[in-house]
């Protein structure tokens, strides 16, 4: 059999407003696992949206096997074997089906004309045998909403490979994955290689794609960059080139006293999550909470903020004990907390940017019981000056902004509120270089005012480039308490495995 | 990612504007196609000052009882009660007049206070129960419309009523309270009632609150909104707009019909979503719920004077709302 052979040439869409490709190029094949990486915005996604069959008004040329294919639908797409997996799972699954089901649903939609019934048995072997190709173990039965995040994943993989697939595209996959899972999933990403399958990988991990890849495309603006053999290049060239300007110190540290204990939580349990944790911050620290996807940092972060109810604890703030059973009390004594889940727990997608950034603090927007908008929108327009948002105006509805400057404001709306304490939680999931290290900055300047954070990350290099001390978690449980400064990647990983002392 | 929603929504408009125009303003171009149909069929009698007022009377009461719809949207519910809450205050403000002989000030405070009482006990339903908004009001729809009739035994309530015992009712309903149904109280009310909520909708922190609420009640909560406080109150408002609607209805007719408010309910409801589009607002508003129930009662008016049976008028009402919700999901989900 002759290797798959894809090029997209010279591919341009545009949007109202939004020329969103310029002239872009990619080429693939078969057996080779392509990174395609590039800044927000950059048009990875539109690009790979195109040779899935999502939009039909592209222009340009899509090459496969050296023959011109028109590619407008997304059964176009799937008939030539290119298949995708969208950054957000939940969104191509469905979740009150078994993962049998989900597993087998393009075969179901697209290979079922003529057939009234359905062969269950068939579908549920057929599925577990993909799984069992893919070596994961995730039983067939069980409805997908009960799954992990990464499980969702390999069941989507799953069902890419449940047709003939040539090309496999996965958008972000690693993004939401802790250490172990994104193991697991190079070992299946090496699999298809070896069994023909072309990859195409975008990431905004860069270590991973020297990591697992062969080749990588960089794009910027719409447009094609550069490609070359990963081997041939360096993570400092690739950041290069996707900014179009050198990057300097990835971790930019803001230098500052560290004053006195602020910030205490004593014995919190939620009897699920979170066993027996304390922990304190004082003013000017980063506090690190580093640990493996499903150790509880989320649930603590959550915790602190009273959103997850605990069954024991105490939480001090400056010395006072506080009663926190809901997130609104802990507003009201300034904590803040921006939430892993972005989009769905941090911003109103379909509300404006300044809607966004006043939330928490409108109370102090109102004159004689009525909302002072042209106070509002100047705080708004300030906020979005410091914080270097990128948006046409503070009109501009969130939905419409970068990932990274979605993130920025939800830092700024906790900024506008003057919080105290911020917990962090997973604040660069899905975030650009570029955008990333604003938001570093940002912590940074936090610090420098003498406010406190507590930093939560599956991401060890970030914990031990931003935060003063850590404390690791592993099964609920702070496993192991460390000063920054004198720990190493391997250390935190080791405690985060759950190793003892 | 960012993208693929700039994708979605660019999509869409790309079809040129056409149809962001319509989306805009679609409703009010639909009413202004009406309107001049109509003039122009009827000789001009259908803009005469006197039809004018008759439309505004007409959908006084449908206008009320759409804002409360509209509220119970705004935090992401659906107050499904609102007729079955009407019929009730119709009932009861009527009953404190005839069988308990009492004034006008306790006739309507008793009412509206079982009509905030229910809007409390479905927040009850909806927060502490977690029963899905539709199915908890549906559930008070019944409940409440059989509660009302209960208490009216199934009958009309009126002046000199034959009573249980078979003696005559001697209380007597007022003229003050039979004014606030007649021409112009009863379209001040309803203007003041939407300019009210239309306010606090807009220009207070808890209509913010109520449509951040709605948007993402997650996020909300996550930022230190009362999510639950905002949703209880969401719906003891809608009540209590309903239970305005059923006491114009009841100074209206003068008497109390078992069940009448329930006959508001569907119209209510398109007047409400067809509010949403109005403008390009895209979000439930009270002043898209007045031109959605000016939509719909000015039809209705308009049918009736080119003497279309009145058995057929829902197709034609029907159609108008599949037109006018046509005009604003066409764009969205694409």
């Amino acid at each position: 059999m002759d290797k798959f052979q894809l090029e997209m040439r010279d591919i341009s869409i545009e949007f109202p407003g939004v020329k969103a490709l310029k002239g872009a190029n990619f080429k693939t094949s078969g057996g080779i696992i392509h990174a395609l990486v590039g800044a927000n915005g950059a048009g990875k996604s539109t690009l790979m949206k195109v040779l899935s069959g999502v939009y039909t008004h592209w222009e340009g040329t899509i090459l496969i096997n050296g023959e011109e294919h028109n590619i407008r639908t997304v059964k176009d797409s799937k008939d030539r074997g290119i298949e995708i997996v969208y950054q957000e799972v939940d969104v191509a699954l469905i979740p009150y089906l078994s993962v049998a089901e989900n597993i087998m649903l393009d075969q179901m939609v697209m290979n079922h004309e003529g057939k009234q019934f359905v062969n269950w048995h068939e579908v549920r072997r057929k599925a577990g045998e993909i799984l069992k190709k893919l070596k994961v173990d995730i039983p067939v039965n069980v409805n997908v909403e009960n799954l992990s995040l990464a499980q969702k994943q390999m069941v989507l993989i799953a069902r890419a490979l449940s047709r003939d697939c040539k090309l496999l595209i996965m958008d972000e996959p690693t993004a939401p994955l802790s250490q172990a899972e994104t193991e697991e999933l190079f070992k299946v990403i090496r699999d298809l290689k070896a069994a023909g399958v072309g990859v195409v990988f975008i990431t905004h991990r860069l270590p991973e794609i020297f990591q697992i890849c062969d080749e990588i495309t960089i794009m910027r603006d719409g447009r094609f960059i550069t490609s070359m053999k990963v081997q041939d290049t360096s993570e400092k060239e690739v950041i290069e080139y996707m900014l179009g300007r050198s990057f300097e110190e990835i971790f930019p540290k803001c230098q500052t006293e560290i004053g006195e204990v602020c910030f205490e939580a004593k014995n919190l349990s939620d009897e699920k999550m979170i066993k027996d944790v304390s922990i304190y911050a004082r003013k000017g620290e980063i506090v690190g909470i580093a640990g493996l996807v499903g150790a509880g940092k989320t649930e603590l972060c959550k915790a602190l903020f009273g959103a997850i109810p605990l069954k024991t604890g105490e939480i001090y703030l400056n010395g006072k004990k506080l009663s926190i059973q809901q997130p609104y009390m802990a507003v009201s004594q300034g904590l803040a907390l921006v939430p892993e889940e972005r989009r769905k727990e941090g911003v109103l997608i379909d509300e404006p940017v300044h809607t966004n950034l006043t939330l928490p603090s409108i109370k102090s927007f109102v004159k004689r019981g009525f909302i002072d908008f042209i106070k509002e929108y100047q705080v708004s327009r300030k906020m979005i000056s410091d914080l270097n948002i990128v948006t046409p105006s503070e009109f501009q509805k969130v939905a419409f902004l970068s990932g990274g400057n979605q993130q920025k404001v939800v830092v700024g709306k906790w900024l506008i509120a003057d919080a105290e304490v911020y917990i962090f939680d997973e604040p660069t999931k899905g975030v650009d270089v570029g955008a990333k290290k604003d938001i570093f900055e940002l912590i940074g300047n936090l610090v420098c005012e003498g406010k406190t954070v507590i930093y939560a990350s599956s991401e060890i290099p970030e914990i031990l480039g931003i935060t003063d001390r850590v404390y690791v978690m592993y099964d609920g449980k702070i496993s192991k308490e460390l000063v920054t400064s004198e720990t190493t990647e391997d250390e935190i990983l080791y405690y985060s495995a759950g190793g003892k002392n | 990612m960012s993208k693929q929603v700039k994708d979605g929504e660019a999509r869409a408009i790309k079809r040129f504007d056409l149809f962001d125009f319509l989306y805009k303003y679609g409703t009010l171009f639909t009413i202004v196609i009406i309107v001049v149909f109509f003039s122009i069929t009827t000789d001009g009698r259908f803009i005469s000052p006197a039809n004018i007022i008759n439309i505004l009377r007409a959908m006084s009461i449908t206008t009320v009882i759409a804002t409360g719809i509209t509220i119970s949207l705004v935090v992401g519910g659906f107050d499904l009660s609102v007729g079955s809450v009407a019929s009730m205050t119709m009932a009861l403000s009527i009953a404190m007049f005839v069988w308990y002989e009492q004034n006008i000030v306790v006739s309507i405070l008793v009412a509206l206070i079982v009509a905030g009482i229910i809007g409390f006990l479905n927040s009850v339903l909806i927060i502490r129960f977690k029963i899905p908004d539709m199915l908890a009001t549906l559930a008070a729809m019944f409940i409440f419309n059989g509660v009302s009739t209960t208490f009216s035994k199934g009958k009309i309530i009126s002046q000199n009523m034959i009573m249980e015992d078979g003696s005559v009712s001697t209380g007597l309903i007022p003229a003050s309270f039979r004014s606030l149904g007649q021409v112009p109280v009863i379209i001040i009310v309803m203007a003041a009632l939407v300019i009210i909520v239309h306010i606090f909708l807009t220009y207070t922190k808890h209509g913010r609150y109520m449509y951040v609420v709605g948007g993402n009640a997650e996020a909300a909560r996550l930022s230190g909104v009362k999510v639950d406080k905002y949703r209880r109150i969401a719906y003891i408002m809608a009540a209590i707009l309903a239970g305005i609607g059923g006491i114009l209805l009841a100074a209206r007719i003068g008497q109390s019909n078992p069940s009448a408010g329930a006959g508001y309910l569907m119209e209510s409801v398109a007047a409400a979503f067809i509010g949403f589009s109005v403008a390009g607002v895209g979000k439930p508003n009270a002043i898209g719920t007045f031109v959605g129930a000016l939509l719909m009662v000015a039809l209705s008016n308009g049918l009736v004077m080119k003497s279309v049976p009145y058995y057929s008028m829902d197709i034609i009402k029907g159609a108008v709302l599949v037109l006018a919700l046509g005009i604003t999901y066409y764009k969205q989900k694409r």
